[in-house]
């Protein structure tokens, strides 16, 4: 199957391009950009005129709800949601149910996903067996199966022996240990941040030190250890200032920050709304504009999406009952580009902030349109303006705190292996 | 954001909080109780029918006696059928949702819901449930609010102290945990109390407390002096084991109000407590019974307050 996009605007990070450029796909591949390579035959062209052609977007974090909870979700619904959010990678969080610690599961998980020839999909496998914070997994195993790295998920690991023996294991091959700090002891029963919105509607708090305690913990063992550390979920500005200088000191530490926490503060919550309930907590607006200037200075690597479909009954309780979480995979690039959009930062080095750098976090060739590369491609149309409602987004999960709001940038077309897996033929709405 | 609680007319279709509660309702419902008593007698006005033919269901999630029945004589004084149920031992124990059985009990013809729960937010999210036609007054949700106690204990002071621009308030206690010192906040920050303070220890206020509008003290000689009214709060005992504090006698020590401590406050200072009171923990009897007293007066009052709720809000439209 060759394909030919033509008259589109090709950004691609990796390379620094950012041209009217077509694209040429044959057998999965990328076989030229700019000129039809010779002897070329399109067995599908696509239009992009007025169109963005940039690499598939790598989401780190995206519950898919399989195994265990599939009232929530299925691996089918998410995987669609995903290509309709233009995501062609993305990595799970082991916190399912049995959680992704064996390799037969991870296999599982990997086959299903296969068969369903939608998304790239990359578990990341649990750090401890049954995520219980006191055995090893079988981290070797795991990485054969498929796994690209070790993580807690929202799990607390209160015994630092533990935590340093595992990053120590994880070093010794090299594999990569993703966690989100919150120490367990700070944030038990809170459900939000430690601040004035809390505070007004009497609700159990999270205070920042949470945040730091723990990340003081996992920065000061990946210096002892030497491991490959991931820091996942970042809230606070007091968070952000702690990997800044961890970095400046020389330190192979990435992060993360949820596109909700880009742009949402505990403001946000209002009347106790559920769909603000999430983790880490929506902290003050000095966290959130801290969060923001770490993404523009590099100290925080990548977007993503903490994807975390709920179901419609699990959110219709009060605020501290509510089951956390928001879908986000169809919300990723729009709310790229409204950062983007906010802090004056060109597509290209906005883009790279859900391609190239997760893609180096995740350790994949992947994230770019290099000639040879896999043809994963997302295509849209930066001006389509579309409202946030439930119609409107495929995953099963419908709440999310953008419920309502007007979000720009669609995408028209994803593309995996060189296969055109979504296309969405409504043009949607122009200013 | 729309305040949940007023219509699009700007008429009060919940009271869910003191919180952005307008001046104009909030005096509204002091003058309509005020309407209600009958103050030569000291003793309400007998039956009205301004609720004829509407059945409030009290819905309690969480255990309360003097709430519920206040909720029941006012109710039952406005001519209404009153419904009582006590969640915390039938429906949810069974697994049905707050929602469902809020649902069950709209299918039995509600008009209004009156409603304690555990959590923050649970009368919020009751209100955006129900039909327009129906009323929710929150009774207590978790932490949150509790305007009803914040309006009656306004109504106390206004009939103590007959002004609210030249007094000095003081919250004592447990502002953490409290529903009523949130609401007592908000009200007294509404009516024009020009100097409100919060007394503690450090465990015990929240985070940026500061940014509702008071002054915070950790100390009662300092916090106490020269203040018109003193409010004190309930101290659970669960807090002993939380580690907020190390015992009820100590806390006794240094926050229980002994008529020693109450001497900082000026001679003609009341004393509330919104009930039930742990005595010789947050309160020393002779305070709780003495002259400067008027927790039971709160109690008459509460009365008078919750049937001018029902019926403001019975008077609005959908």
């Amino acid at each position: 199957m060759n394909i030919h996009i033509k008259n589109g605007r090709l950004i691609d990070p990796v390379n620094n391009i950012d041209a009217m450029l077509d694209v040429f796909i044959a057998n999965k591949l990328i076989a030229a950009t700019g000129l039809m390579p010779v002897g070329f035959v399109a067995d599908q062209v696509i239009e992009a005129q007025g169109l963005i052609v940039c690499p598939g977007l790598i989401d780190l974090a995206a519950r898919l709800r399989e195994p265990g909870y599939e009232y929530m979700a299925t691996l089918e619904s998410e995987m669609l949601a995903a290509v309709a959010g233009g995501v062609t990678s993305l990595a799970c969080p082991p916190d399912t149910d049995p959680p992704l610690d064996e390799p037969g599961l991870v296999e599982m998980l990997k086959h299903r996903a296969r068969n369903l020839n939608l998304a790239h999909l990359y578990p990341v496998a649990a750090l401890t067996s049954g995520l219980m914070g006191q055995e090893l997994t079988e981290m070797s195993e795991l990485v054969d199966a498929g796994c690209v790295a070790f993580s807690q998920a929202d799990a607390p690991l209160i015994d630092t022996r533990v935590l340093f023996r595992a990053m120590q294991y994880a070093a010794t091959f090299d594999f990569s240990v993703w966690l989100r700090p919150q120490d367990s002891f700070l944030s038990r029963d809170g459900v939000a941040h430690d601040g004035e919105v809390a505070t007004r509607c009497g609700l159990p708090a999270i205070p920042v030190s949470a945040e730091t305690i723990a990340l003081a913990t996992m920065l000061t063992l990946a210096r002892d250890t030497g491991v490959k550390l991931h820091v996942c979920r970042l809230s606070s500005a007091a968070g952000v200032e702690m990997i800044r200088v961890a970095k400046q000191q020389g330190l192979a530490v990435s992060c993360d920050v949820t596109a909700n926490h880009v742009h949402l503060s505990e403001m946000y919550i209002g009347y106790f709304d559920p769909n603000c309930r999430l983790t880490p907590p929506l902290r003050s607006l000095r966290d959130r504009a801290a969060l923001r200037a770490g993404l523009l200075d590099g100290t925080i690597d990548a977007i993503c999406s903490n994807h975390a479909p709920v179901d419609e009954d699990a959110k219709q309780l009060p605020f501290a009952e509510a089951e956390s979480g928001a879908t986000g995979l169809e919300l990723l690039l729009p709310l790229l580009l409204k950062w983007a959009g906010q802090e004056k930062v060109t597509l290209i080095d906005a883009l790279g902030r859900i391609t190239q750098r997760p893609a180096k976090i995740l350790g994949l060739d992947a994230g770019h349109l290099s000639v040879g590369a896999v043809a994963d491609i997302c295509v849209f149309d930066p001006e389509t303006y579309w409202r946030v409602e439930p119609g409107a987004l495929k995953s099963q999960g419908k709440n999310t705190p953008f419920t309502g709001m007007e979000v720009q940038g669609k995408v028209r077309y994803t593309l995996v292996d060189g296969k055109v897996v979504y296309r969405y033929l409504d043009s949607g709405f122009k200013k | 954001m729309n305040n949940p609680q007023l219509n699009k007319d700007g008429e009060l279709q919940h009271l869910l909080t003191t919180e952005g509660l307008p001046l104009r309702i909030m005096r509204d419902i002091l003058d309509r109780a005020a309407g209600f008593l009958d103050l030569d007698e000291g003793r309400e006005i007998k039956k009205v029918p301004l609720l004829h033919g509407k059945s409030v269901f009290n819905i309690f999630f969480e255990n309360s006696t003097r709430t519920r029945t206040t909720f029941e004589i006012a109710a039952k004084r406005l001519s209404a059928d009153v419904v009582n149920l006590n969640i915390g031992s039938s429906s949810t124990s069974k697994g049905e949702t707050l929602l469902d059985t809020v649902d069950n009990l709209c299918a039995m013809h509600a008009d209004m819901f009156i409603v304690r729960h555990s959590q923050s937010g649970a009368a919020h999210l009751i209100a955006r449930h129900v039909a327009p036609e129906i009323h929710v007054i929150n009774a207590g949700d978790g932490r949150h609010a509790h305007p009803t106690q914040a309006l009656l204990d306004m109504f106390t002071i206004r009939h103590y102290k007959k002004e609210f621009h030249n007094l000095r308030v003081a919250l004592v206690g447990d502002v953490m945990h409290s529903r009523v010192a949130r609401s007592q906040i908000h009200a007294l920050t509404t009516l024009g109390v020009p100097e409100v303070r919060v007394i503690g220890p450090k465990t015990l206020l929240p985070t940026m407390v500061e940014n509702l509008g008071v002054q915070v003290y950790h100390d009662m000689a300092k916090g106490l002096k020269d203040v018109d009214v003193v409010l004190m709060l309930r101290l659970q005992n669960e807090r002993m084991q939380g580690a907020a504090l190390p015992s009820g006698q100590e806390y006794f020590k240094n926050y229980g109000l002994t008529e020693e401590k109450l001497a900082y406050a000026k001679p003609d200072a009341i004393v509330m407590h919104p009930g039930p009171m742990n005595r010789g923990i947050e309160i020393d009897s002779r305070v709780a019974d003495g002259v400067q007293s008027v927790i039971l007066s709160q109690v008459t009052f509460g009365i008078a307050v919750r049937m001018a709720v029902m019926s403001t809000l019975a008077g609005s439209k959908a």
